[in-house]
């Protein structure tokens, strides 16, 4: 299994993220600049959390216009299994690989605590591994999560098994509760959580750890 | 030339930021304030050139950065 990790001015969760991935595969990820053009053969794209351009204008939206994204885009259009976490999955909002929106927090705060997940579905490859309604422990760690879709669309990813995960208890005034959905294809997962914070027990537990295992073998199995 | 670009959430969706100065202005004494909602302005200094070819620049700057159309509306003023 071959990662990259994409580098933006600002991303501050690229490192952990490639901690987290290495972990997980055995393998160190290719980290990428943002203004590299090409992408090296990889079967996961990984967008890393932090505050690229700092947020400037929207979150994620310079970002989602850097000259990397154009291959990560035709990366994900081919199928290629592509993660967003945080940052990362307002990124794919911006550039359109994802639908709907991440606004500001319902409460107008920065919000930094550990949340409680619930597994929506495993119908992608990139949450085979897991199991539908139990859950996890990740932290949050945002400004902006408050993911918003109009009506039809949210009804879409509700009918078409798009959710990925929900919060059980709500801190950011998400719609139906929504931390995290995926592509129409399954092969591209945003969320705002963040489980690369948690893959080792001194640093507050092994629920992020389990994900990226689970991910990392069956996204290359598939 | 300058090209005023008005961004503003489109109707039904939530802006807590409006909510909130709503709110601080009904707490100042202002009576009346039914709503907020808050947007951004955008001024750009451009090259002079034929004003319809300015309009179809910042139109597309708008589409493509400027405003993000899941969530925004944009309003274009050319002088």
């Amino acid at each position: 299994m071959r990662c990259a990790v994409i580098v933006f001015p600002g991303s501050n969760c690229d490192r952990d993220l490639a901690v987290a991935l290495e972990a997980a595969t055995g393998r160190a990820p290719a980290m990428v600049w943002h203004q590299e053009t090409d992408l090296p053969a990889v079967d996961l794209v990984a967008l890393p959390g932090g505050f690229s351009y700092g947020d400037y204008l929207r979150s994620g939206a310079m970002a989602a216009r850097a000259a990397i994204m154009q291959s990560v885009i035709t990366h994900a259009k081919r199928g290629g299994f592509t993660l967003g976490i945080c940052n990362g999955f307002q990124l794919l909002t911006e550039c359109g690989l994802l639908p709907g929106a991440l606004m500001r927090n319902q409460n107008l705060k920065f919000i930094c605590k550990d949340v409680v997940l619930q597994v929506e579905t495993n119908a992608s490859p990139l949450l085979q591994g897991l199991i539908p309604e139990t859950t996890m422990t990740f932290p949050i760690a945002h400004h902006d999560g408050n993911y918003f879709a109009d009506s039809a669309t949210l009804q879409r990813l509700e009918d078409e098994e798009r959710v990925a995960f929900r919060y059980l208890d709500n801190p950011n005034g998400s719609s139906s509760d929504i931390a995290g959905i995926l592509s129409e294809n399954k092969n591209v997962l945003g969320m705002m959580p963040h489980p690369e914070r948690v893959i080792d027990h001194d640093l507050g537990g092994l629920d992020g750890a389990r994900f990226f295992e689970q991910l990392c073998d069956w996204a290359a199995a598939a | 030339m300058r090209a005023i670009v008005h961004v503003t959430l489109k109707d039904g969706v939530l802006d807590p930021q409006g909510r909130a100065i709503a709110g601080a202005l009904t707490d100042l004494g202002f009576e009346g304030v039914e709503g907020a909602r808050q947007g951004k302005v955008i001024e750009l200094e451009l090259a002079d050139q034929a004003l319809d070819a300015a309009k179809e620049q910042v139109e597309a700057m708008c589409k493509k950065l400027l405003a993000n159309p899941v969530i925004e509306n944009y309003r274009i003023e050319i002088s």
